[in-house]
């Protein structure tokens, strides 16, 4: 018993959701992770492998070490939360798919091959592309279509990947696997792409804000956290992963800054976040992997915090605009308390919990002499704080009253944004209970004077550089925009080339080519008047160029075979 | 019991061809079907039993009427055959059911006898290729076959049946004339028709001009008949305006047939190294990239659901030809796994087709928008056929092209391989394109009102869709049935 994958229960449950409806399918939809959740913490110790032959490999379905188990944990909970948020949810297609992408997600961290964690890496982009679909705007299909390729393109690069190492190596295990090689690199590209580093994100800054609001929380939980397990456990302590990781962190604060729709602020946060994560692999330490790992435990429940609290304003008042937003506190209070909470966790407030994973991640950097890039991380967190921790509830809850008048937001939502915002403050406040689950041995402790003196100084600090800036009006206003970073090479420079080469094409075409062709053209007029080309030009081909056929292919042979 | 045991090689041969004048003659459509349906299952059950013993007994030799062989007709069964003939009957014991609704809609009722006895003869026809051990008595079954379906398919809806019968009955002539020519002969310089005996005298005669001849006239009439490209051009025509049970039939199992044929011929008849010293293997390679490449390319613009499954018929016997062409013992075993798994998913995905004709007496893109809607269940099946057809994992479609794959890459054949890659993504753009309409693009007003197909045609459509899940997970029976014949094909060449 203690073998069965976690993933099975939640597929089980899914097939569930498909007959029954009404109390009974959301009581399935909720009992689903906690069942899953129970499994795994009381039957399941590290050290199960467990495999299923198919073709001629041993496809390693369960692998479990502390590592994967924590994930597992964190997956089973942050599904918890979403299915609670998403109570009122009526939509099977949604229901299905965000049990399926959970139930991938958990496949995806106990997959003990690479061929494994194929299969589950393609289900998580299947499932989830249907939570943006399902908010049924054109926008919404087209961004959906683009995250579709982004994450089919990343699943045939992880199996190219897979297959060239198979043949290098002849091993499938999903072991520590180092940048050596071309199988290496493929598979790095790959998991960079659901990890949206840099040029290979705009993905996710294009599809998440453009899905369902319950969808959003759902996505930002799962996708980006499986390539950091992935990172962590194929690629720890590759350095150029410590560069990404700060780039990563640091470039989405500006784009943050300019975005207007508030959940795309999110989903750029969630960018900066990662590389935190992304940056304590790439550093390699034991402190600084478990800082990474904690992070993303914490970032789960903040930033779904986050984006929850975003979507209930979504859901009461239909806008997410920060320019159309400001003064929703007075009608919608619990979930601008809420918020809060999020904000302050995810700006590292000491008793919050990103202070606590947060500076593993630093510290380590520091032990590890990372000097200039640590200052760069330091602009990042400060930057963090101003779009996340303030930007956020600013715009959407205090800002100038836009007379928006709602309701709060419904009890199924608080009890979710409550239960996250709980955690928040009960991870921060009594960290030891996350560091005991982490998997390396790391004495650390994260209240010193040192560590919260200086994450007070930068955050009052940045908190009054705000206020200055929005004082001196020379904070960028909020505008009906849409901006495009990298994406527009592709949703605008591409097609543009690809418009000027066709009508460069055209002409070419018009000008050269009529003339050269004019008395190729008298020849292809005479060609047309013969047989053979009437059979070409015809939907239906005539019973003679079959004939034609068979006797050159009959010819060319014999002379072939004949007389070479 | 045991007296029967010892002739099943042949009974299933003779049941659908004694069976076939009956059905012929009885009064009542529902009559004729019932006992089509009956022989199919019989066909299958003894396929299966035949398959069975050869997989714990080894091969059978039957000689017809007592007369030994090389003199008497001999009925040869090893794993290969068994294996084929299991997909022909199977596949048939499935259609038959689904049958009974579409004939009904697409065909006048006082057709409907001969169409089932015309049925059983071309069913009697395939399962005797894959029987016999003798190459003249192939001919005899593949002309039985060949005029079954040029009638089968003549008695489709449109006039344009009448006119693809023809070019059929032209093209299938000429190939089965070819094949005649080459077995002629082969004949004057041998002596004998027998496989075995052909296989032994053959290497004395192997400088032979007229040995050389014959062989490119059998192989290129056999080419013709599994619609090898360029000849494949009675294919897409034959498929689109036939009755869809006939579409279904003939997809699954006539080209598998020649396909088996073929296989028979290169690594049995000829063995050793007279095939290695002639370019078939590279006409094989060079034919089947073309097949995949270029018919992939016609199927994405096709306007009609069948002729673009038909040229992605096309397109997958090029994948076949490309397993032959690699000439090793991977790519045969990939080749006839792709012939039962092709038979899986073009069985499915038809019938999903047939469904939709049936509720809405056509399948042109432009009339199909916004079905998948109403009808969820076809739907679902396109979807799981269509994914097999591409390959994703976990459905039959992966398996094959995986082995496939694999047998081009242990011959560093980088081309073969970046074909078949592309060759898939081509099929995601021509699969894309059904789900597309079918689902994604705004319903047709009158297609709003249109109401699931019958259980009856549900029910062997799933069956074929639930298979092509199932043998994409569990691998062991078609992998292993076909390495087994693989390696009986191959143990002569190397």
């Amino acid at each position: 018993m203690n073998e069965l994958p976690p993933f099975i229960l939640f597929f089980v449950a899914a097939l569930l959701v498909l007959v029954t409806r009404g109390f009974i399918r959301n009581l399935v939809l909720l009992m689903a992770p906690v069942i899953g959740g129970l499994h795994l913490w009381f039957n399941v110790e590290p050290g199960i492998v467990m495999s299923h032959s198919i073709l001629t490999f041993e496809l390693v379905v369960m692998r479990t070490d502390k590592l994967s188990l924590l994930f597992g944990y964190l997956f089973c909970l942050a599904s918890f939360i979403s299915s609670i948020y998403a109570w009122h949810i009526k939509d099977q297609t949604q229901q299905l798919a965000g049990l399926v992408y959970a139930g991938s997600a958990l496949g995806a961290v106990f997959a003990g091959d690479l061929i494994t964690l194929f299969i589950f890496w393609e289900l998580l982009a299947l499932s989830s592309v249907f939570l943006v679909w399902a908010r049924g705007t054109e926008r919404s299909f087209n961004a959906g279509f683009r995250y579709l390729i982004f994450q089919v393109v990343s699943g045939v690069l992880l199996l190219a990947g897979a297959l060239i190492h198979y043949h290098n190596t002849g091993s499938l295990a999903f072991d520590h696997i180092g940048l050596e090689g071309i199988a290496s690199w493929l598979i790095f590209i790959a998991f960079g792409i659901k990890c949206a580093f840099p040029f290979l994100h705009s993905w996710l800054t294009d599809a998440y804000p453009e899905a369902t609001v319950t969808g959003t929380v759902f996505l930002s939980a799962f996708t980006t956290k499986v390539a950091v397990y992935s990172l962590a456990r194929g690629f720890s302590g590759e350095e150029i992963l410590v560069y990404i990781g700060v780039a990563m962190a640091c470039f989405p604060i500006f784009y943050a800054v300019i975005e207007n729709d508030l959940r795309k602020v999110l989903a750029y946060s969630l960018i900066n976040q990662v590389g935190f994560m992304v940056t304590g692999i790439g550093i390699g330490t034991a402190l600084a992997l478990n800082g990474a790992v904690a992070h993303a435990f914490s970032d789960v429940i903040f930033k779904g915090l986050l984006f929850m609290s975003m979507g209930a304003v979504l859901y009461r008042v239909g806008n997410i605009n920060g320019s159309d937003l400001g003064g929703l506190y007075k009608s919608m209070p619990r979930t601008t308390a809420l918020c809060l909470v999020g904000a302050l966790s995810i700006s590292a407030f000491p008793l919050f919990s990103g202070f606590i994973s947060k500076s593993m991640v630093m510290s380590a950097m520091i032990e590890e002499n990372f000097d200039y890039l640590w200052l760069l991380m330091l602009f990042a967190s400060a930057g963090v704080f101003h779009h996340a921790g303030i930007k956020i509830p600013y715009f959407a809850f205090f800002a100038h009253d836009s007379g928006i008048r709602t309701q709060e937001a419904p009890t199924n939502m608080l009890i979710a944004m409550g239960l996250a915002a709980a955690l928040c403050i009960f991870i921060g406040a009594q960290p030891q209970y996350l560091y005991s689950l982490l998997p390396w041995e790391v004495d650390y402790w994260p209240y010193d004077t040192t560590h919260v003196l200086a994450q007070l100084q930068l955050l009052f600090f940045s908190a009054l550089a705000f206020v200055w800036l929005n004082k001196k009006c020379m904070y960028p206003p909020e505008l009906h925009s849409t901006n495009l970073d990298v994406e527009w090479l592709y949703r605008k420079l591409v097609p543009k080339i690809f418009r000027q080469c066709l009508y460069f094409l055209q002409q070419t075409k018009k000008s050269v080519v009529s003339m050269t062709l004019a008395p190729v053209h008298k020849i292809s007029h005479t060609f047309s008047k013969t047989s053979v080309a009437k059979y070409h030009l015809s939907e239906s081909w005539p019973t003679g160029s079959m004939v034609f056929w068979i006797a050159i292919i009959l010819a060319l042979y014999l002379l072939v075979d004949i007389f070479a | 019991m045991m007296a029967i045991q010892g002739h099943l090689s042949l009974l299933l041969v003779v049941v659908p061809l004694i069976m076939a004048p009956i059905v012929a003659i009885l009064p009542r459509a529902r009559l004729a079907w019932f006992v089509a349906l009956l022989v199919a299952v019989v066909c299958a059950l003894l396929a299966g039993i035949q398959l069975w013993n050869i997989v714990n007994g080894g091969a059978i030799s039957y000689e017809l009427g007592g007369w030994a062989p090389p003199w008497g007709i001999e009925y040869r069964i090893d794993a290969v055959n068994a294996f084929v003939a299991l997909i022909v009957a199977g596949i048939t014991a499935l259609t038959l059911p689904y049958a009974l609704l579409s004939v009904e809609k697409e065909i006048p009722k006082q057709q409907i006898p001969f169409f089932y006895a015309l049925f059983l003869l071309c069913l009697c026809g395939l399962l005797g290729i894959t029987q016999t051990g003798d190459i003249f008595n192939v001919f005899v079954f593949l002309e039985i076959s060949a005029l079954a379906s040029y009638g089968l398919i003549s008695l489709g809806r449109h006039r344009q049946a009448l006119t693809s019968a023809y070019q059929y009955l032209i093209m299938g002539t000429i190939g089965a004339t070819f094949f005649l020519i080459g077995v002629g002969l082969i004949y004057s310089q041998t002596g004998t028709l027998n496989f075995a005996d052909l296989a032994e005298r053959l290497p004395a005669v192997f400088e032979h001009k007229t040995v050389h001849t014959g062989f490119a006239f059998i192989v290129i009439g056999v080419a013709l008949k599994l619609a090898l490209f360029p000849l494949h051009l009675w294919l897409p025509n034959a498929y689109t305006y036939a009755p869809t049970v006939v579409t279904i039939f003939l997809a699954a199992t006539a080209t598998k047939v020649a396909v088996y044929l073929m296989l028979r011929i290169l690594f049995t008849i000829f063995p050793d190294n007279f095939v290695v010293n002639t370019p078939i293997f590279d006409l094989f390679i060079i034919l089947g990239i073309a097949g995949i490449l270029i018919a992939s390319l016609y199927a994405i613009y096709q306007m009609d659901i069948k002729r673009l499954l038909a040229y992605s018929s096309v397109a997958q016997i090029g994948y076949m030809a490309l397993g032959i062409g690699l000439a090793s013992t991977a790519g045969v075993m990939a080749t006839l796994l792709h012939l039962f798994n092709h038979a899986l998913m073009k069985g499915a995905l038809f019938m999903a087709v047939g469904a939709i004709i049936y509720r809405l007496g056509s399948c042109r893109m432009d009339n199909i928008n916004g079905l998948g809607r109403v009808m969820p269940w076809t739907f679902g099946a396109v979807i799981i056929g269509g994914l097999s057809l591409v390959g994703i994992p976990g459905t039959a479609g992966f398996v094959s092209k995986w082995y496939l794959i694999l047998a081009a890459l242990e011959q560093q054949a980088w081309i073969s391989v970046a074909v078949i890659l592309v060759g898939s993504l081509l099929a995601v753009v021509y699969v894309g394109k059904i789900i597309e309409a079918l689902y994604f693009k705004a319903a047709l007003e009158a297609n709003k009102s249109i109401k699931e197909a019958p259980l009856l045609l549900l029910l062997p459509t799933w069956t074929l869709a639930l298979a092509n899940i199932y043998f994409g997970l569990n691998t062991e029976l078609t992998v292993g049935v076909a390495t087994s014949a693989a390696q009986l094909l191959i143990g002569t060449i190397e």
